[in-house]
């Protein structure tokens, strides 16, 4: 009994994130975390807490703000042969940092002829709700998917939050780790020992055979609710978690496809050259003169993120909008089906500055 | 000055000078696939600072490091064969003139857009710190990084973690065709870092004797465990156009006549004119053999295969 409870150990997302990074700063000294706020009381959402205090103001720091310079001193000390992590409590800040890890970090290993690689883990976070409004509600990846040189990880549960960020620090290459703010109060198992979650292997989260629907982010828990209220109706949606956007398994989400010849991809992102367009574009290459398929993108409306709450929520996808959409998708009309919202699938928020 | 490190000194400059004159003679021809901005006239500050330097130092650069490569000790035919595009390029014909590297001599890149590789020296001098390796780092960059927010940025990190580093500020007064005056209200560039609380100072001159002994000082209180960082601002001048192979004065943004006590001082004039002619005579034929041997190195170099293209994208678990 014993042994079968602690199989099935269940952590928070935030947690699994202190787990994974305690297990790496114990195995290699070559691991560093720093950014801004990372020894504060508040600790980058508990993620670091008690770090600085067992591995000391070196390994573990708070930075000056100085998103460039600090962006450019994670790849200098990776050039010295260490492996920082380094933190930014909301994506949005990273547009500070782009030189650094788009001129250098990516390109290093390339234009320098493969004398030096960059092995540096960004982790930074998206918010949403609770009035985080313009700019601290921005996922970029779609930029970092553009570039090559860098991998790109959104890891929607525990157990991938602890396996993608010791995937990314092993990797010899820099590795973007984003997470969802929302993303951070999801429990779930998560393996005590060190394991990895493999650079662009996606997952497929629920089996069905009439619908494809790959969310990414946070997107990726209410496409799960959206196949729930489908099957109420019917509908088997066949749920894909990409987890890696670069390298992107889209031969998974092919795969799928074949068998369903319907696509929604629902990005948390702006539509438009996003991630979901990547994805629906890729699939449409291979699949064109051997299946007909039909796909539509959901994401963003293609405005500034609204802290109003009213407006906020027009602003993003839900369960809810991406079964109708997806229920339209396969009659080939407006159907007018809305589903019956549950109240223990209604949308998860936090509250708080942070 | 002892007699063997000036002789020393000569070898260095005379290189580059030479080196550069070449690149410069070649590239009407189109041989160069890289947009070259020559150090010719500023090549004092490299070789300065780098003599006063060991082998396993590092250095990290700007896109006018043709300089800062040779004086590290970075390898004379890779530089060429990678100006040429060859597979036999330091960078496999992948980085150009802009980014050279030579891990193997403590040159650890360059980067084409202006201040970039400032964090990332001073994030190697962290390391170095964080290994309790007695490393030293250098970084360099122009007079106009000071006017980018990450060079604040870095001046910031770098003295609140007390690292062992020297930034050298080659100011050579214009970015690209734009003057100094044109662009800060302080002129004084080593006043900003002081403001940072660093040890910093103004070397006049373009002497390769005071800047040698300058980074000496420095390098010994380092090395002996002393508190970094430090900061030499490095008057210098610019002698050709600021890409490419010839003189500018056409574009009427500066005259001939601003550029003449430059070339009065030039010094490798004044450090040939401190060595026995004979004994310069045998250093410089040893030194043109090596650079025909370069060139010829490069010419018959292939460029790189096909599949080139696709690799070092990632490096491989």
């Amino acid at each position: 009994m014993f042994l079968k409870k602690t199989k099935m150990r269940k952590l928070v997302f935030t947690d699994a994130i202190l787990e994974a990074t305690d297990q790496l700063l114990k195995q290699d000294p070559k691991v560093l975390v720093f950014g801004l706020d990372v020894d504060d009381p508040k600790a980058i959402q508990g993620t670091t807490k008690g770090l600085p205090k067992k591995y000391g103001s070196k390994r573990i720091f708070g930075t000056p703000l100085s998103e460039d310079a600090m962006t450019g001193a994670a790849i200098g000390m990776a050039l010295a042969g260490l492996r920082p992590i380094h933190i930014h409590i909301r994506m949005d800040f990273m547009l500070l940092a782009m030189n650094q890890l788009i001129n250098i970090a990516a390109k290093s290993h390339y234009m320098y002829g493969g004398t030096v690689n960059i092995p540096i883990v960004i982790r930074s976070m998206i918010g949403k709700s609770w009035g985080q409004g313009a700019q601290h509600s921005q996922s970029f990846y779609s930029f970092f998917m553009h570039v090559p040189g860098l991998k790109v990880v959104a890891p929607t549960t525990p157990y991938d939050a602890k396996g993608c960020l010791i995937e990314a620090v092993k990797d010899n290459n820099p590795v973007i780790y984003i997470e969802h703010r929302i993303l951070h109060f999801q429990k779930g198992y998560v393996p005590e020992k060190l394991y990895t979650v493999p650079a662009g292997k996606a997952r497929i989260t629920a089996k069905g055979k009439d619908i494809t629907l790959v969310g990414i982010s946070y997107m990726q828990l209410e496409c799960l609710k959206a196949q729930k209220y489908l099957h109420t109706i019917g509908v088997e949606a066949e749920v894909i978690d990409p987890i890696w956007l670069s390298p992107l398994d889209i031969d998974t989400i092919v795969e799928s496809v074949k068998k369903t010849g319907r696509l929604v991809v629902v990005d948390n992102d702006w539509v438009t050259c996003g991630a979901g367009s990547e994805i629906v574009s890729q699939v449409i290459e291979k699949l064109q003169g051997k299946k007909e398929v039909k796909v539509k993108r959901m994401g963003f409306a293609p405005v500034t993120c609204p802290p109003s709450p009213t407006l906020e929520q027009l602003f993003y996808p839900n369960a809810s909008t991406i079964a109708q959409t997806s229920y339209n998708l396969i009659q080939g009309k407006e159907s007018g089906w809305i589903p019956d919202l549950e109240e223990n699938m209604l949308e998860t928020e936090f509250k708080g500055p942070f | 000055m002892d007699k063997t490190k000036i002789i020393k000194f000569y070898r260095s400059i005379y290189k580059i000078r030479r080196v550069e004159e070449e690149i410069a003679k070649v590239y009407p021809s189109d041989k160069i696939k890289s947009p070259v901005h020559l150090s010719i006239g500023q090549e004092a500050v490299s070789v300065g600072v780098c003599e006063a330097l060991a082998m396993d130092d590092v250095v990290f650069g700007s896109y006018r490091g043709h300089a800062l490569y040779l004086a590290k000790g970075g390898n004379l035919n890779k530089m060429i064969a990678e100006l040429y595009g060859k597979i036999t390029g330091s960078n496999l014909g992948k980085g150009g003139s802009m980014h050279l590297i030579d891990v193997k001599a403590g040159v650890m890149g360059q980067s084409a857009v202006v201040g970039t590789t400032i964090p990332q020296a001073v994030g190697y001098a962290y390391a170095q710190k964080y290994l309790k390796s007695n490393r030293i780092v250098v970084s360099f960059f122009g007079d106009g990084a000071v006017e980018e927010g990450v060079f604040h940025e870095s001046m910031n990190f770098a003295t609140l973690k007390k690292l062992p580093i020297i930034f050298i500020c080659e100011n050579n007064y214009y970015a690209i065709h734009t003057h100094q005056t044109q662009r800060q209200s302080n002129l004084n560039i080593w006043e900003k870092a002081q403001s940072y609380g660093i040890p910093s100072e103004r070397i006049e001159g373009n002497d390769i004797f005071k800047i040698y002994e300058k980074i000496s000082e420095t390098v010994k209180v380092l090395r002996r465990g002393g508190t970094g960082p430090f900061f030499f601002e490095c008057m210098t001048y610019r002698w050709r156009e600021h890409v490419g192979p010839n003189d500018d004065f056409h574009l009427g943004y500066r005259t001939e006549k601003e550029r003449e006590p430059w070339v009065k001082n030039d010094q490798v004039q004044k450090l040939a004119a401190l060595i026995d002619p004979k004994k310069r005579k045998k250093i410089e034929t040893l030194i043109e053999n090596e650079i025909k041997e370069a060139f010829e190195f490069a010419e018959n170099s292939p460029f790189p295969e096909d599949f080139e293209l696709f690799s070092d994208v990632f490096k491989e678990n």
